[in-house]
């Protein structure tokens, strides 16, 4: 079998307590279908979550290192962009 | 060794997982994909723990010498009970996948069955392993389709295992008296009640892959009494080298 016809898929788990989806890992998949089976072997054995997202790699654009300063130097310098003045009460969670 | 027919019929559950559990372990490292093999592996651990409670169960019903050990590794060809589908080889990959499919397609009808014996222990073993073997049959029907509807090669690989396979097919429906009168207790499920609702889901995915239904109406049966056909002997050898050669060795 040659991998030309297995595209390489993302695989996204939200765990049981979590609030969000987490990027675990990768794989190889001829079809939507056969990734999402995949995932659930290799990712979700030992109950690690109970919603899985794949998405084609392809369909992944990602932020460039070497754009790294324009994209994210200038928020470094600009404290008012950071909620860091804000006391969180007690009891809040997942913040 | 005589057994009870309880013990009997919870025996040919088991030996069934356990033997196709056997099977699947082969491919661990050889599966034609990274993701195949760990799907594999996993089916066959998850065969395996069902094997497990059903011998564990059989052993309990046997009395206070056995365990599910000693029935799983004690045990020759003549005594195990398994049907005669879930002892063929490997093969290659379609083999595999059609003996699984045609396997998972029964499990999954028995296993709803079952869940619904008056006897509370198999019950519970079946309503848990109806989660495992629903999982199964997706898999092993999306790679029949899949295959199927794959490229002319793959096409004729799963007719072929599927004509190399069907014989086998019939033994899952076919009742004798142990399990009639068994059934009739409300205790088992009377095999032959299953064909229907196996064959809409088998018929109408062979449809879907593509695939002709084999006209051949000579099955072969007799595993279930312990008569099997030449592959078990070798597989059991291999099983069991370790009991055989250092008996009732433990660790």
């Amino acid at each position: 079998m040659s991998k030309v016809h297995w595209p390489l898929y993302e695989v996204f788990i939200r765990s049981k307590q979590g609030l969000s989806h987490r990027h675990v890992g990768s794989l190889h998949a001829a079809d939507e279908q056969m990734a999402l089976e995949n995932a659930r072997d290799a990712y979700t054995r030992r109950s690690e979550g109970c919603s899985i997202w794949v998405v084609k790699a392809s369909e992944i654009i990602a932020s460039q290192s070497e754009e790294r300063g324009a994209f994210f130097d200038p928020a470094e310098t600009k404290i008012y962009r950071h909620p860091t003045f804000y006391t969180i009460p007690d009891g809040i969670e997942h913040m | 060794m005589t057994y009870s027919p309880l013990t009997t019929y919870t025996l040919r559950l088991g030996d069934t997982c356990l033997v196709l559990a056997q099977r699947l372990t082969a491919w661990c490292g050889h599966a034609p994909e990274l993701e195949i093999d760990l799907a594999l592996a996993n089916i066959g651990l998850d065969l395996l723990g069902q094997a497990r409670n059903f011998l564990s169960y059989a052993a309990e019903l046997q009395g206070a010498e056995f365990d599910e050990d000693k029935l799983a590794f004690g045990r020759d060809e003549r005594e195990y009970r398994n049907v005669l589908l879930a002892e063929q080889p490997n093969g290659d990959f379609a083999d595999t996948l059609m003996r699984q499919y045609l396997l998972d397609a029964w499990h999954v009808v028995l296993f709803e069955r079952l869940a619904l014996s008056r006897d509370a222990q198999l019950a519970a073993i079946a309503a848990k392993a109806i989660k495992e073997v629903r999982y199964h049959l997706r898999f092993s029907r999306g790679w029949l389709v899949r295959l199927g509807n794959g490229t002319e090669f793959s096409q004729q690989k799963m007719q072929h295992s599927l004509n190399k396979l069907w014989r086998f097919s019939g033994e899952m429906f076919e009742a004798d008296e142990l399990e009639i009168e068994l059934a009739q207790l409300g205790i088992a499920v009377d095999p032959r009640t299953l064909r229907t609702t196996w064959e809409e889901e088998v018929f109408g995915t062979l449809l879907a892959a593509t695939l002709v239904k084999p006209q051949e109406a000579q099955y072969r049966t007799g595993g279930k009494q312990g008569l099997h056909t030449e592959h078990l002997g070798p597989l059991l050898a291999d099983m069991q080298y370790l009991q055989r050669a250092y008996p009732n060795q433990q660790w």
